[in-house]
């Protein structure tokens, strides 16, 4: 039997799925606090369906949304061979169908990935990342891309929101009931205090509970999508030197057109923001050194001696 | 790779499907009185070199092992442009079998090295009596062929590939998606 250097990250793995749990339970927990205050458990279902069906049409738009938000438009092979040819090779070596190609025309280098499914994706490079990187970087940036795309981490990404998005409505609805509705007694409960107030209280806590672990799932996805990447060009040190080009250009840039861009940032190969507070709770990728020491690992695997 | 591995971010390197390899000589036959396309006796595989001194190893190992057979075949290693190398093999024309063995010896000595998931395609060129060049292509990953026919740097005669393709379709596994038909620009032997 032929011996593997692949070496599975099982650590990586069960905090991912622990991480995707917890943000279940939260939905739940969503859901139960809100059909409590009512005390009509329809009501909770109905949070809980309409979170899910906005994350879901979310997630069936993506890709339109996405190439809008970063102003890009699809390429074809005749205006852009290197880049097809690229994704050609690595599309063969994964063996995953070929994701259309799309350009973003800013100075701010990045790259994304988008879409529905493996069958509908889109991979995306701006401008300014074809500039800084050279071929062999670029192949590493987009390796980590196409494992985005593998992993379904779209899907997964906003399927896991679902219950930040319906807690952040309720969060809405509750200060227009707590306004419009706060001289109603009926609304009041056995302890007084008002329905919409206990609402706004659930619905605020399962925001925040949900906005950390949503980052903390998007780092260990961002880290999983590196293993995969440097796995398929079997050049780790390529893929860490553009992650060091890119995020070095990025703190470069001025704000006004990193601002232009966050809305779209979790769906980058770096965070297009540079925030310093609470930067390791709630950035949405790991950090350079971390990336860099996973990617150190795989590289040391693979160059061991065969015998 | 299933979609629970999928969406726990679980995905293992592919590994290379070798054996439909062997399928080319009959193949090559086929080709030759359907079509008048001789094998031109060239063959390729074409493989991502990985970053380390093991691979460099495995390299030369593979090299050194297709020169130290008694009929020896002359062996050149190029890179192209994609950062992609290419190991060629030189044998007579009507030696098909044995060029699919070297290619095959290629092949087992990087999959026992590791670095089966690094297999990308290998090609063996056909020549007819116009001239005309196609390649036929061996992705490892699928375990597909796919007819290549380049007709200049950055062209290629689509209607060659599919006349290929409709003699060979009862012969060997053809690639069905036409967008899994990866052009290899200046690939050598073509």
């Amino acid at each position: 039997m032929a011996r593997s250097r692949f070496l599975p990250d099982r650590g990586l793995t069960a905090r991912m799925t622990t991480v995707m749990f917890l943000l279940g339970l939260l939905l739940v927990v969503l859901v139960v606090g809100v059909g409590l205050a009512f005390r009509n458990p329809g009501i909770g279902l109905l949070v809980a369906v309409g979170g899910i069906g906005f994350a879901v049409y979310q997630w069936s738009q993506s890709d339109k949304i996405a190439m809008k938000a970063m102003r890009a438009r699809e390429v074809s092979p005749q205006e852009a061979p290197e880049l097809h040819g690229m994704i050609d090779r690595l599309c063969a070596l994964a063996d995953m169908p070929k994701p259309k190609v799309g350009i973003a025309d800013t100075s701010v280098p990045n790259a994304f990935a988008t879409g529905r499914s493996p069958d509908r994706a889109v991979v995306c490079v701006t401008t300014g990342i074809l500039g800084l990187l050279t071929a062999e970087e670029m192949e590493g940036v987009l390796a980590h891309e196409l494992s985005h795309v593998a992993h379904r981490d779209v899907l997964v990404m906003t399927v896991a929101s679902s219950a930040g998005i319906a807690a952040g409505a309720l969060t809405q609805g509750a200060q227009y009931g707590a306004f419009f509705g706060g001289g109603n007694r009926r609304d009041n409960n056995n302890n007084g205090l008002p329905v919409w107030l206990i609402v706004l209280v659930v619905s605020l806590v399962v925001y925040a509970v949900s906005f950390v672990l949503l980052r903390v799932l998007s780092r260990y996805r961002e880290l999983a999508a590196d293993r995969a990447g440097a796995y398929l060009t079997m050049r780790p040190d390529a893929l860490g030197s553009a992650l060091q080009k890119i995020t070095g250009g990025i703190n470069q840039i001025p704000q006004k057109d990193l601002r232009s861009v966050s809305a779209a940032s979790a769906l980058c190969i770096a965070p297009a923001i540079s925030g310093q507070s609470l930067k390791t709770l709630t950035s949405t990728h790991p950090s350079l050194e971390q990336r860099l020491e996973q990617l150190a690992k795989i590289q040391t695997e693979l160059g061991r001696p065969t015998s | 790779m299933g979609f629970w591995d999928a969406i726990t971010g679980r995905s293992k390197p592919k590994q290379a499907n070798l054996d439909d390899l062997f399928q080319v000589p009959s193949a090559a036959l086929t080709l030759q009185t359907a079509a008048g396309f001789t094998p031109t006796g060239d063959g390729s595989v074409c493989f991502r070199a990985a970053t380390g001194a093991a691979f460099a190893q495995s390299q030369a190992e593979v090299v050194e092992l297709l020169r130290s057979t008694p009929d020896a075949p002359q062996v050149d290693t190029s890179t192209d442009s994609f950062g992609f190398t290419w190991i060629q093999v030189h044998r007579p024309s009507d030696d098909t079998g044995g060029l699919v063995t070297d290619l095959h010896a290629v092949n087992t000595t990087l999959e026992s090295a590791g670095f089966g998931p690094g297999l990308l395609c290998s090609l063996v060129p056909f020549a007819d009596a116009s001239g005309r060049k196609v390649g036929l292509v061996y992705l490892y990953k699928k375990g597909t062929f796919y007819p290549f026919a380049p007709t200049g740097p950055q062209s290629r005669d689509n209607l060659l590939e599919l006349q290929i393709r409709e003699t060979l379709e009862n012969e060997l596994p053809i690639e069905p998606e036409l967008s899994g038909w990866m052009a290899l620009w200046g690939a050598p032997g073509l």
